[in-house]
């Protein structure tokens, strides 16, 4: 292996050692197959999967670990596995916002990710915004305005108007708007999520 | 969706040595937000996926002299977020706008919207990149694209695939005659012209774009050129969803150039257009260069629409570069 050559010791690592590493394991389950076929340069060391590994997640300020296959999306995890069920799966598809989280602080749909992907990462939650007997200006804001109807979506519209509100305290309603974009709701309830949002800013400022 | 094996290296180099140069067999993962669901709906279905979210180098914005060295994996958030893009390149702001969806600007990238694969309903249904692969007992072959309702189909290029390129970026910055670096195994780089990234499928074996399983773009590269530019995007909401026609337009000293999106299996060039704007854009220039950019159209059964959408986007994008700057 040429490749092996050029590789410093030490710096990650030969096909060769991989070869020895996956050994037993993964030989009867056809991964050999895809060494042996292509010239695939391996990396034993970083490459995981397809099994369970252990990760740790930073969810709501606090370390959780989760052992998932590299294909669990971060809904699922979150869900599935660490019982925050605060994010809700809808399309699954990446369109209708019903899982945002902040990751980050940034709003992301946590069902086009993959929980490896958010590992190293602040993952907030609908859960970290505020609990029942303390919900957060904005939660406040959404019974106040009567914004959500069946409820189901409120949780990602919940996150994603906190991202706006962390990022801008004077949002016009074309800002809203904007910063919803990412987000459906099937009631349509936008009119009074768009007050809700921009009363809540207000609020924050302790201007209400 | 299958399972697969994962790793997200720190160097490049190091991520294209993991990946597979059989079509298929491995994944690039930059921000993962059409990659996961497509692999999800089986679209594709890799061994491996190797996640380029540790590999710092082709994450954000230069200035290299009086050009822009983009990352591939600066994300459409960063890039929307930059005062000096904002200022010379009105037109990739546009398109980054028009996204819709700040979930999908704070994790997908320049690189993962440029390679996105197609919306067709078809494909994304798994009859194939030529919706021709139905797999239903009475289903006799021919293409759904052509058959079925392509309202959202090619009206130009169409005779082989009918899917469009689904990239925001790509007409702007083909307009502004940026290229792409690309990167495979044994550190060999390319640099060439991002409309050369694109292609339309002759066969059902063949990708919408012509790179390797393990090639990678790593950058962007926007030349300075001084050219007034602008975008016009033809839009059903203004949420996430993909325009129906775009325009961008990039008028320099050298003279126009007119790039159509969402209206070919690529993004679409209309050197006629450019041509009509010449160096002078006024109303009369900017609807002349819209006739010539819809000229020679093949509209399908359902999207002869487009066409008179393709000379309106045209002028109004002329004219928002005329207003730039």
């Amino acid at each position: 292996m040429p490749t092996d050559e050029k590789k410093p010791p030490g710096s990650g690592f030969s096909r060769r050692n991989f070869l020895k590493t996956i050994g037993a394991g993964a030989a009867a389950t056809g991964l050999v197959r895809e060494v042996a076929d292509t010239a695939v340069v391996e990396a034993a060391s970083d490459v995981q999967g397809p099994g369970e590994i252990s990760i740790t997640l930073n969810i709501n300020g606090k370390s959780e670990k989760v052992s998932v296959e590299p294909r669990v999306t971060l809904l699922d995890a979150l869900r599935n596995r660490l019982d925050h069920t605060g994010s809700k799966k809808v399309c699954d598809r990446g369109t209708c916002g019903a899982c945002t989280i902040l990751i980050d602080g940034q709003p992301a749909y946590s069902c086009s990710m993959l929980a490896v992907e958010a590992e190293g990462r602040k993952i907030t939650t609908v859960e970290g915004l505020g609990t029942p007997e303390q919900l957060s200006a904005l939660q406040e804001s959404f019974i106040e305005h009567d914004a959500q109807q069946c409820g189901f979506c409120t949780p990602g519209f919940i996150v994603a108007g906190t991202a706006l509100l962390n990022t801008n305290p004077n949002p016009t309603a074309d800002d809203v708007n904007e910063a919803l974009g990412g987000n459906l709701c099937r009631c349509g309830t936008y009119s009074g999520m768009v007050p809700a949002i921009m009363e809540a800013a207000k609020a924050m400022k302790g201007g209400a | 969706m299958k399972a697969f094996e994962y790793a997200a290296p720190g160097d490049l180099d190091d991520a294209i040595a993991m990946l597979s140069d059989a079509p298929g067999d491995s994944a690039v993962m930059a921000g993962g937000t059409d990659l996961v669901t497509s692999m999800k709906q089986g679209l594709v279905s890799p061994n491996r996926v190797v996640s380029l979210r540790n590999v710092k180098a082709i994450n954000g914005i230069q200035e290299a002299g009086p050009d822009l060295r983009i990352g591939a994996a600066t994300t459409l958030g960063e890039l929307l977020g930059h005062s000096l893009v904002a200022d010379l390149y009105p037109s990739i702001t546009t398109a980054v706008k028009g996204i819709g969806s700040p979930q999908l600007m704070s994790v997908g990238t320049v690189g993962g919207d440029l390679l996105q694969a197609p919306r067709c309903w078809y494909y994304r249904n798994g009859m194939g990149l030529l919706a021709d692969d139905a797999g239903a007992a009475n289903f006799d072959g021919d293409s759904m694209a052509v058959e079925g309702d392509n309202r959202y189909h090619a009206i130009f290029d169409n005779k082989t695939a009918q899917f469009v390129s689904a990239s925001s970026l790509a007409p702007a910055l083909i307009a502004l005659g940026a290229n792409a670096v690309v990167r495979g195994p044994k550190k060999a780089e390319r640099e060439i012209a991002v409309a050369d990234l694109f292609r339309t499928p002759s066969s059902s074996d063949e990708r919408e774009h012509v790179l390797k399983g393990n090639e990678v773009i790593s950058h962007i590269n926007i030349p300075a050129s001084g050219a007034k530019n602008g975008t016009y995007e033809v839009r059903t909401r203004q949420g996430l969803d993909w325009p129906i026609v775009t325009a961008s337009v990039a008028i320099a000293s050298s003279g126009a150039k007119v790039v159509l999106g969402h209206v070919a299996p690529t993004p679409w060039v209309s050197d006629a257009a450019g041509k009509a704007l010449g160096g002078k854009v006024d109303e009369t220039s900017a609807a002349k260069a819209g006739e010539e950019a819809a000229n020679g159209a093949t509209p399908l059964s359902h999207n002869e629409y487009k066409v008179t959408l393709v000379k309106v986007a045209v002028k109004r994008a002329a004219m928002a570069a005329a207003a730039h700057g």
